[in-house]
């Protein structure tokens, strides 16, 4: 399992046979024999190198990719539980400080818990996070369950120091209580960084685990020594993932592996229509006294749409009336999920230029560059089924993964009955 | 040579990508005509593109049902046609050309669309997506290039059913660092300028009167990015922070959020027209989430 993972670009590549060439060899090496690049290499007909033309090369890639995307959207429906509340349990006994990572495992955990808490707030806008640490046995909470992302690194990095022993049972109890008490159509998951070989525990932990079992709380374990029986029950029992990290960069492509939304298991996801706020932000220099924390505040603060009561921070619930208070732009960074552009298709080359379609689009759409390619040959390009203009490889690959917006079907007037949700 | 190109380069070249509202229905309500708003953002642009030889300016129409390029300075073929002899500048006679083509055939376009009740929208989206693909392809070709800005010159209403898409392109703009800056010209106030200001960083204002456009346009809007930080730009007057629903496509500031897809709606619905999913298919646990929610709340203000 783990050893599979490990490889940071495995999709692309047709064989699978030389992964065991690869143990044998230095890190360094592995870059290089995963990329092959000297097979790229091509003679022209005097024996000299050619340069490479790779950017039909990148496109095919990128096409490629596209296709998968696509494939696996239509496969599942977008219900993914976005509104999730995690708990990141890091272990701080005295394992933490051993330097088999550079240069400490409590370092290297620090930093990737930090780059992942940014990571995770960009891809579940309206989740929170909550941190627990492991100390002397004892568990303690960090942060309680919030959702900005500067306040969790504050207090994560302010108490870097490991000492005695680990509890992996008082910590599971600690977070479950937290977690007990939030709404049920929120996902409850803990994720755990033990870097421990054993737990030194009070009770039970079996009934421990079958307590977070039934209050649906979904543990993951990634371990930074090697596989321990009671994280991998854990994570089995309450339908985890359980991984170790070999190295720096595998630790966190297993940490941001656990950023994007699990898929919601059926029973899990009771759906819900909340109702929120979209308040306003005030003028910069004005003078009001804030709600949450009863100060006169000068400048950037945001007025509760329904009671008009002034908040410091979104998100978050409006102190006076109890309303749901979201910045809408942070909602609607997902929204691409939702309304994804169809790939353009591809336009065939051997067209003639006497094709009537064909001289409307001498000019990519998007970014005017000229199409034709060496000797004034149509070069190639693709174009969109809707609003049937044409565009450049490279605005191609930039509108789907960057814009997603088709700038050719914004630019026709639609009328008001069609609606969104046809597209 | 690479030595001179980059001390020409240096970080107060710009680019400037200008979206121009031709939006006939809401110049027929002004007070100020086209005419007079063209030739103070004429001047204006002659200003940006005499501020530094190395200046580029890019003016893109946005249109009631369409929007196009016209006029690009990096183009050579802008010089020479003197033929209208209107007493503009030759630099621009490509421009007007251009865009008297562009608005009769936007116009066109609008005569198949039968009933207008109130001004029009016009297609923000659309001019903003081809500003962002046009300044994708300056970042591509190479490491000099001027530092683009994009200014949305605007009147028209807010068109809430271009939401997500005018959302995406200013995500997508914040991802490249460019600014969008706005001025708005219209009567009520624009939350799509105002968010795409706020998070790009670019800045927002829109005068009280258009007589002394062209003062506001140079004082503000003509400043690189480099001086920026040493001039005292207006500061925003608040955000409206306002969403569109995706049932109705009205603009509103309290609504209902599908808690699996987020997507926005106006009114309590029974399932989800984004998703699919069904709201409370099990009411039991629906009221117990609602009555701890409260119960939290309540606890909240005593402790």
């Amino acid at each position: 399992m783990s050893n599979q993972r490990k490889r940071p670009n495995g999709g692309e590549r047709e064989e699978d046979d030389e992964e065991d060439d690869a143990e044998g060899i230095g890190q360094w090496e592995r870059a290089y024999v995963d990329d092959r690049s000297w097979e790229a290499l091509q003679e022209d007909e005097s024996g000299l190198l050619r340069p490479i033309d790779t950017s039909a090369i990148y496109h095919a890639q990128y096409r490629r990719r596209l296709r998968m995307l696509s494939a696996a959207a239509a496969g599942t429906r977008i219900q993914k539980g976005l509104i999730r509340y995690l708990y990141i349990v890091i272990d701080f006994s005295r394992a933490a400080a051993e330097t088999d990572f550079r240069p400490s495992r409590m370092a290297i955990m620090a930093k990737h818990v930090e780059a992942f808490i940014r990571e995770f707030f960009d891809q579940n806008p309206l989740s929170q996070i909550g941190l627990v640490s492991i100390k002397n046995g004892i568990a303690h909470t960090l942060t309680d369950l919030g959702g900005s992302p500067e306040s969790h690194i504050q207090a994560l990095m302010g108490k870097l120091e490991a000492a005695g022993d680990s509890s992996l049972q008082n910590a599971l109890e600690l977070v479950h209580e937290h977690l007990n008490q939030i709404p049920s159509y929120g996902h409850r998951e803990v994720l755990i960084l033990y870097s421990a070989l054993s737990t030194s525990d009070p009770g039970d932990i079996m009934e421990t685990i079958q307590k977070c079992k039934k209050s649906r709380l979904r543990c993951s374990v990634i371990g930074l020594s090697a596989e321990m029986f009671i994280c991998k029950h854990l994570c089995q029992e309450t339908g985890g993932l359980y991984s170790v990290a070999v190295d720096e960069v595998h630790l966190k492509d297993l940490l941001l592996e656990h950023a994007p939304p699990p898929p919601a298991i059926a029973e899990f996801a009771i759906s819900n229509l909340i109702k929120m706020g979209f308040p306003q932000r005030a003028a910069e220099g004005s003078m009001a006294i804030c709600s949450c924390h009863k100060e006169v505040k000068i400048g950037a603060g945001y007025t509760c749409p329904r009671c008009k009561a002034r908040v410091c921070e979104l998100p978050t619930e409006c102190t006076i009336c109890g309303l749901t208070l979201v910045s809408s732009p942070h909602l609607a960074r997902s929204y691409h999920h939702l309304f994804p552009i169809a790939p353009f298709d591809e336009v065939p080359t051997l067209t003639s230029s006497n094709d009537p379609r064909r001289k409307l689009g001498k000019s990519c759409f998007g970014c005017q560059q000229s199409l034709l390619g060496a000797g004034n040959k149509p070069g190639p390009c693709v174009t969109c089924r809707k609003c049937k203009h044409y565009f450049c490889l490279d605005c191609d690959i930039y509108i789907h993964e960057s814009l997603h917006n088709c700038p050719g079907c914004e630019s026709i007037h639609r009328p008001k009955s069609v609606s969104l949700m046809e597209e | 040579m690479a030595s001179v190109a980059s001390k020409l380069y240096s970080d107060d070249v710009s680019l400037l990508v200008l979206l121009l509202d031709t939006n006939p229905f809401f110049w027929d309500t002004t007070s100020t005509t086209f005419s007079q708003f063209l030739s103070h953002v004429l001047a204006f642009l002659n200003a940006v593109l005499g501020l530094n030889q190395l200046n580029q300016v890019v003016v893109i129409a946005t249109g009631y049902s369409s929007c196009d390029y016209i006029y690009d300075s990096s183009l050579t073929s802008n010089v020479g046609s003197e033929s209208r002899g209107s007493g503009m500048p030759a630099l621009f006679g490509s421009l007007l050309e251009k865009l008297e083509d562009f608005i009769g055939r936007d116009e066109e376009l609008a005569k198949e669309d039968e009933h207008v009740d109130k001004i029009a929208p016009s297609l923000l989206s659309g001019s903003l997506s081809m500003a962002l693909c046009y300044i994708q392809r300056v970042f591509r070709s190479g490491h000099l290039h001027p530092q683009p800005r994009i200014l949305c010159l605007q009147g028209s209403p807010d068109g809430p059913e271009q939401y997500v898409a005018v959302m995406n392109s200013i995500f997508s703009a914040q991802r490249l660092m460019v600014p969008i800056d706005s001025c708005y010209i219209g009567t009520q106030n624009s939350a799509f300028l105002q968010q795409a200001s706020y998070i790009t960083g670019g800045v927002h204002h829109a005068p009280k009167q258009l007589d002394g456009l062209f003062q506001f346009l140079t004082t503000i809007f003509a400043t690189d990015l480099h001086t920026r930080r040493f001039v005292q730009l207006p500061k925003p007057v608040g955000v409206d922070f306002r969403a569109s629903c995706f049932c109705h496509k009205k603009t509103i500031d309290m609504g209902y959020v599908c808690s699996v897809c987020l997507s926005i709606f106006c009114e309590h619905h029974k399932k989800c027209s984004t998703c699919g999913s069904v709201f409370g298919q099990s009411k039991l646990d629906g009221a117990n989430a609602s009555s701890s929610v409260n119960d939290r709340k309540r606890k909240a203000p005593d402790s």
